[in-house]
């Protein structure tokens, strides 16, 4: 009995020893690479379609000019979920990569658990401050800290139009809902699909931003999608804009459940159906279809919603590194603002940059418009986080937001229940 | 002198115990520990990491208040009936056809047994492909010129849970089969060859004789079943995706996007600690009656 007892501790303390000599062994080595590379950073990111890998390489060839290496680390998977993973798992064994793209409020969270870098001296130098809109900022800063590089701004409220479906109807472009209706409902009657949608959470969570704009003007949207004022979420006007919402859901095809955006933007390209309601990357699937702005396709903003922006802005978040690597971590948030890298990667991207001093002069009527937009809605105090991209409200309340439209749009709710159901979830969420 | 056998160890029992402690202690650690790890993050306030403050039961009266979790659980009880009750029907019919014709069996038994070696994924994305009205079975019927026929379910709110319990019975009926072929093949044959000479006929020789002594077999069934439902996730990702909306989503799609992609990682462990309670009703009873047999 005493020999099983010994054995069995002597088991186990090698089997435990071996444990942490292997994890010690491994930490050894890392740290090893770390001491010689460290002009390397290692961006996390999920850019890799072709369009977005070539309008990241400009970066990378920027840096290299700068003497620094960069290691590769996408995660596949729009919108992020994956990479959001990994980085978990890897912020709580300690590695942090230097660099991670991130969105909206999901910033805000990592700062809060104290993991960021700061970045004030680099963003005094090159007055951050003063070209960067107030509204970015927000997700930009954490108590008055430089915690990201803002890359672009995408804008969520515009329409797209094949023209010659509009010019074959005689269908002007329509500046109020009514005309947007009636818009439709010429176009359902010649036989073709008026809204090319894609049943997916997000996407009607897109055009559920545009229509809360334009069934309630910008400050509906500021006191309901920004400031989750119950009483606003149960009135009578969120109730009409999930009205709103199902006359939209009239419009669409039956088999759109699932289906993919960039499947949708192609309905339009190929003239099977007149308009799509979607963000500006939306242009990038035109474009590469050889079409023309202006010419091919047309874009305006969601009837009634001009002169206010819904955004949403991809950013690189420092993590607070080893001293070793803060320089090249700097350098990259240098490159990553200055007025270049941004130029490149927008006209690329089909976003507008991050900073609203730089010239438009190499971008298309679609893109000159939506900077323009974008610089007066800033000065306007009308640019607003896009709570269908998560920045709006947290992770949990732009979900909880998502389960409702959804739900609403497939049917499952009346208008009226859905405005209840929406503020009940919404105030769940933030408990 | 008398030897207490119950402390007795042989060589050959010493080291099988050496040799399984590592898989012990992996177990302990990567199992046990992160089951007592999740039940302790559930009493948490945990949002985007875990955190250590406290919150009591909240989380659990939370989760009941969401409709989203009243759906996920509605989703799983319609699942794991339907899925257990059809594929074990229909797999022990099978089972009995194939029992009856012998020279058929090495056609038929890899047949219906090669789906299990799918993975679910794969057959996820190939009944989403089927079963789009777009261009799945409803397309081909149109084009062979049945223009009135329509199966648009997985489009159809209320009916797409429906169509994960399809995919998934096809794809386990096969493996059913194969359990209760075995507990075909173990039965008594005194039994059965004393009731044919009685003059029983053949439904009162399966009813009566037949599957009563099939006890076992139902349990693995039941069991494996039980936990395929209650854990289901690639095929219904795959599948449906949770949706349309939100219609088809269950309890571990709900814990995988409340845990990873919604930041309240409270509620996604209050939600595995309640998938792990449903479960345990499950098996518990199943594991009492095995280890009692062992003990008789």
């Amino acid at each position: 009995m005493k020999i099983k007892i010994v054995s069995l501790m002597l088991a186990l303390l090698l089997v435990g020893t071996s444990i942490f000599a292997g994890g010690a062994q491994d930490q050894g080595q890392d740290d090893s690479m770390m001491e010689k590379v460290s002009n390397n950073v290692e961006v996390l990111h999920w850019w890799t379609s072709g369009g977005e890998a070539a309008a990241l390489n400009v970066l990378k060839e920027d840096l290299e000019k700068k003497g620094i290496s960069w290691t590769d680390s996408p995660v596949a998977g729009g919108g992020g979920e994956g990479a959001m993973t990994v980085l978990k798992s890897r912020a709580v064994a300690g590695n942090p990569p230097v660099a991670v793209q991130m969105l909206g409020f999901d910033i805000i969270d990592w700062a809060e658990l104290g993991l960021l870098a700061n970045l004030n001296d680099v963003a005094e130098k090159e007055n951050w401050d003063a070209v960067i809109p107030d509204a970015l900022k927000g997700f930009s800063k954490y108590n008055g800290v430089w915690v990201a590089a803002p890359v672009n701004i995408h804008s969520t409220n515009w329409v797209w139009a094949n023209k010659k479906m509009l010019d074959d109807l005689g269908i002007s472009i329509p500046e109020t809902w009514d005309e947007f209706v009636m818009a439709l409902e010429k176009v359902k009657a010649s036989g073709k699909i008026a809204l090319a949608h894609g049943g997916q959470a997000w996407q009607d969570a897109t055009v559920f931003d545009s229509i809360v704009i334009s069934t309630g003007g910008p400050e509906f949207y500021k006191k309901t999608m920004i400031d989750l004022d119950d009483a606003a979420l149960r009135s009578d006007m969120m109730v009409e804009a999930f009205k709103r919402m199902a006359v939209l859901r009239s419009f669409v095809d039956d088999n759109f459940s699932g289906r993919d955006w960039n499947l949708a933007s192609s309905m339009v390209i190929e003239g099977q159906a007149a308009f799509q309601i979607m963000g500006d990357w939306a242009k990038g699937e035109f474009k590469n279809a050889g079409q023309v702005p202006g010419e091919d396709f047309v874009a305006f903003r969601f009837p009634e919603t001009q002169g206010t922006v819904t955004f949403n802005a991809d950013q690189f978040v420092m993590f607070n590194v080893d001293e070793s690597q803060q320089a090249a971590q700097k350098e990259l948030a240098s490159s990553i603002v200055a007025p270049g890298f941004q130029i490149a990667f927008n006209l690329v991207k089909g976003s507008v940059p991050a900073r609203t001093d730089i010239s438009d002069a190499e971008f298309d009527i679609v893109g000159k418009k939506g900077m323009k937009d974008l610089a007066e809605a800033s000065a306007n105090g009308t640019l607003f986080g896009s709570m269908a991209h998560g920045h709006g409200a947290p992770a949990s309340v732009k979900n909880a937001l998502y389960d409702v439209v959804t739900s609403h749009f497939n049917g499952m709710y009346t208008s009226e229940e859905a405005a209840a159901e929406l503020a009940d979830a919404i105030k769940s969420a933030q408990m | 002198m008398i030897i207490n056998n119950k402390w007795r160890i042989s060589k050959d029992d010493l080291t099988a115990r050496f040799v399984l402690l590592p898989t012990i202690v992996l177990t302990l650690v990567f199992v046990y520990a992160f089951i007592i790890f999740t039940i302790i993050i559930s009493f948490t306030n945990s949002k985007l990491m875990p955190t250590f403050s406290w919150v009591g039961i909240e989380n659990y009266i939370r989760i009941f208040q969401l409709s989203h979790w009243h759906t996920a659980l509605k989703n799983m009880l319609i699942f794991s009936v339907l899925y257990i009750g059809i594929a074990t029907v229909l797999g022990l019919f099978l089972a009995i056809l194939i029992d009856w014709s012998r020279s058929g069996e090495h056609i038929f038994r890899p047949i219906y047994l090669y789906p299990m070696a799918i993975s679910f994924i794969v057959t996820g994305t190939a009944w989403k492909w089927f079963l789009d009205p777009g261009i799945g079975l409803e397309k081909i019927m149109h084009l062979w010129g049945f223009a009135e026929f329509s199966f648009n379910w997985i489009k159809n709110a209320d009916r797409s849970i429906y169509t994960i319990v399809i995919a998934a019975i096809w794809q386990v009926t096969g493996y059913v089969m194969v359990i209760f072929l075995a507990g075909l093949r173990g039965i008594n044959h005194a039994t059965v060859e004393s009731a044919v000479v009685d003059g029983a006929n053949a439904w009162k020789l399966y009813t009566r004789i037949i599957i009563p002594q099939l006890g076992t077999s139902f349990t693995s069934v039941f069991v494996i079943l039980g936990h395929m439902a209650i854990k289901s996730y690639d095929l219904v990702v795959a599948l449906t995706n949770g949706g349309p909306g939100r219609a088809s989503e269950m309890p571990s799609t709900f814990m995988y996007s409340y845990t990873f992609t919604r930041n309240q990682m409270g509620i996604g462990a209050t939600s595995a600690v309640l998938m792990l309670a449903i479960f345990a009703i499950i098996i518990i009873p199943y594991i009492r009656n095995t280890v009692n047999k062992e003990g008789a």
